[in-house]
């Protein structure tokens, strides 16, 4: 099985679907040429040519209000925001109609489509290159949002959401599109949305993340098993709908939870997560759950490793969850 | 009145572009600012001192000093001239490749350059990426990244102050890529409809990153856009400093006048890559770049200044010694400043902190601290 990282892995995937399907077209900022910013389409426009990799202008509303019109065409689009920061201009688009499109016409046009954006921080990216604001879209009804932590899942995720019949945010994490490598098999393959991987088994505490946050809390639980505490790390890969069949088992066997991200803790995932939690497993909880999340100001850019939940703030909430 | 500003939509197809410095180095008596030659030479200072800022930047990022830089070579005579031009008690809102213009306009090197270290003294306290500083006291805004947010922001400064009755008028930097964000509209629309005394300041430099002006525009040009929304817009020679002030003056007599706002269109090429994260080699030919270096705008004041005997290889050694010395002395100290104190991430967010930022940063200092930065 050929080794890839997370942007060669997702380049095949793009790469597999436009030979398969010719309704799929890619647009954004710079997607042509250079194969974007950070070079995850490289390659496209000169295999598929300017009509199906298209260079757009600079304008988040019109790539993706453009792309929601071709959608209803009977196209597959896969828009590229170049920093999930720069989302905003598009956000109406993706609220109001993207999301709302089938439900308002009773079910008479779908769109299909996956908007690829990258998202997270410890890049030196500053505040508009880091921001990791999936909270804000798994509020909208209608959306389905996802965020790999891997290659292997970055490719199945990424094909399941192109065949998927609803609009998909991809959200590809990427402080780790080089770091993280990994076997990829070859051709076709999906990991279905909606179903979570538990990355690594324990019995004491269970740790919910997603994208780069994962080798965090991986780092930590291999400190944690140091010091006898052995924690249930569950990739997400799915954040909406949530996969909380595994979720709800987990805790269940552990009766404790950490939830991990990086976004602003405030109206952020982890409260979601602990909610449903606590409505489907209460009485299985033996210690009030915890956060460990960046915190409720913009994202700085000197400070950034001291805003990022990593590994040395998450152990500690593990230690201390699992002997509360 | 500039016989190129493009006013009605019978006029429209205007290709004219104001030109005032020939090739001969004499100056086209029809827009000529009438610069004192000290005045040239301190803008040709400062236009020297941008380029060799620009170059140090891009050095100290490749040693891994900086983490980021974003230049204008090439664009020194649109930021400096248009500048320039402005007056004291008017405000500027920057794109992100103006700093020559920030310290043209008082802001200071040491605070730029602690900027881009992102220390302790840098004026946004390491909150910004390099290259995002403000300055209020240069009447300088502060710099976002997300393309084309100051555009609106601009024209309402400029709204607020002909509501007050107060003489000012804004100047918005932007690139031709940011025509195509819905800002832009927003911006010269409203700038229409209420007369704004606000100057749009378009840097046609080609690109925006990759992509060049045709897939920006079908328009014939980018200041033709203005007619649409009543403002009449102006083609100049962005690498002419002396063009470039007499059309941002002539903006500004009409914003004087109650005229309401002017789009200028400043022709002039990004003759690096769009950042030091960019490599145009992959996008666009080599001599392509060609024809703009012999309409290199520092070059062509260097002429204009040997011609007028107001300049010579002695001067030019001196500056360049001094700007070299300033730059690194500046560099020395920010790398000696320290980072933002831990608790400074907390500060700003609101006037006064909330329970719930407190507690977090007392959650931080009382922690673990992260390992050392990347
Ligand atoms: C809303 C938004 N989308 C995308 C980007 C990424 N981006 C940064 S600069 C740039 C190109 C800007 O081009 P232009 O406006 O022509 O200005 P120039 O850089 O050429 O001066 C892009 C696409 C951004 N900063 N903001």
């Amino acid at each position: 099985m050929p080794q890839m990282n997370m942007v060669q892995a997702i380049n095949d995937a793009l790469r597999l679907e436009m030979a398969r399907d010719p309704r799929v077209v890619i647009m954004g900022e710079d997607v042509g040429k250079v194969g974007g910013v950070f070079r995850v389409t490289a390659g496209l426009f000169d295999e598929f040519g300017d009509e199906r990799v298209i260079d757009t202008p600079l304008s988040e509303g019109g790539i993706i209000g453009a792309a929601v019109g071709m959608a209803l065409y009977g196209m597959v689009p896969i828009p590229e925001i170049q920093f999930s920061d720069f989302i905003f201009p598009a956000y109406d688009q993706i609220v109001s109609e993207l999301a709302k499109y089938r439900y308002r016409s009773g079910g008479e046009y779908p769109c299909n489509m996956v908007i690829r954006t990258p998202v997270g921080g410890g890049i030196r990216g500053g505040h508009y290159h880091s921001q990791h604001p999936e909270s804000l879209f798994i509020h909208v009804a209608g959306l389905k949002v996802v965020c790999p932590s891997n290659p292997h899942d970055a490719k199945g995720l990424l094909l399941a959401s192109i065949r998927d019949p609803d609009p998909v945010l991809f959200f590809e994490p990427k402080r780790i599109y080089r770091a993280a490598k990994g076997d990829v098999p070859e051709g076709d393959y999906t990991v279905p949305l909606g179903s979570a991987a538990v990355t690594r088994e324990g019995r004491h505490v269970t740790v919910l993340a997603y994208g780069a946050m994962l080798y965090e809390c991986l780092d930590a639980a291999a400190k944690a098993a140091e010091q006898g505490v052995e924690a249930e790390v569950i990739d997400l890969r799915t954040l909406w709908p949530v996969d909380i069949d595994t979720i709800i088992a987990s805790v269940k066997k552990t009766g404790r939870l950490v939830v991990v991200h990086e976004a602003p803790k405030t109206g952020g995932f982890a409260g979601e997560l602990i909610s449903l939690v606590c409505e489907k497993a209460f009485y299985h909880l033996e210690a009030p759950p915890a956060r460990v999340t960046g915190f409720d100001t913009p994202f700085p850019y000197t400070l950034e490793m001291e805003y990022l939940p990593l590994s040395h703030r998450i152990l500690p909430a593990l230690l201390n969850t699992a002997k509360a | 009145m500039i016989a190129a500003a493009v006013t009605r939509t019978e006029e429209a197809p205007n290709d004219t572009i104001v030109r005032v410095l020939r090739e001969d180095g004499s100056l086209d008596p029809a827009h000529d600012p009438k610069l004192e030659i000290d005045e040239v030479v301190h803008l040709y200072r400062h236009m020297v001192e941008t380029r060799i800022i620009d170059e140090r930047l891009v050095t100290l990022q490749r040693q891994g000093r900086i983490g980021f830089h974003i230049g204008s070579l090439g664009e020194e005579a649109a930021i400096i001239g248009s500048a320039f031009a402005m007056r004291q008690q008017d405000w500027l809102f920057p794109c992100y490749r103006e700093f020559g213009a920030a310290l043209l306009r008082g802001f200071k090197l040491q605070r730029f350059i602690d900027n881009m270290f992102g220390n302790a003294n840098d004026p946004v306290k390491g909150r910004q990426m390099p290259d995002h500083y403000t300055c209020k006291e240069a009447h300088w805004g502060s710099i976002s990244s997300p393309i084309g947010t100051q555009m609106t922001q601009a024209v309402g400064f400029a709204w607020g102050a002909k509501i007050e009755k107060k003489a000012l008028a804004t100047l918005v930097y932007f690139g031709d890529g940011s025509t195509s964000s819905s800002e832009f509209h927003n911006a010269m629309n409203f700038a229409g409809v209420f007369k704004t005394p606000s100057i749009f300041f378009c840097r046609n430099n080609g690109w925006a990153i990759s992509v060049p002006v045709e897939r920006q525009t079908a328009s014939r040009t980018f200041a033709e856009k203005g007619v649409a929304y009543g403002v009449p817009g102006v083609r100049v020679d962005g690498n002419d400093l002396f063009a470039v002030i007499a059309v941002t003056r002539d903006a500004i007599r009409r914003c004087e006048a109650g005229e309401g706002p002017t789009l200028i269109e400043a022709l002039t090429y990004r003759m690096g890559g769009h950042s030091t994260s960019d490599d145009p080699n992959r996008y666009r030919a080599a001599d392509e770049v060609k024809p703009w270096v012999d309409r290199d705008p520092i070059e062509r004041i260097r002429r204009y200044l040997e011609r007028n005997k107001a300049w010579d290889d002695n001067l030019e050694e001196a500056l360049r010694e001094d700007v070299d010395k300033r730059f690194r002395e500046a560099v020395t100290a920010a790398e000696s400043t320290e980072p933002p104190s831990l608790a400074s991430m907390f500060e700003d967010v609101y006037k006064k902190m909330p329970w719930h930022l407190e507690e977090q940063r007392d959650e931080l200092l009382a922690g673990p601290r992260a390992p050392k930065a990347h």
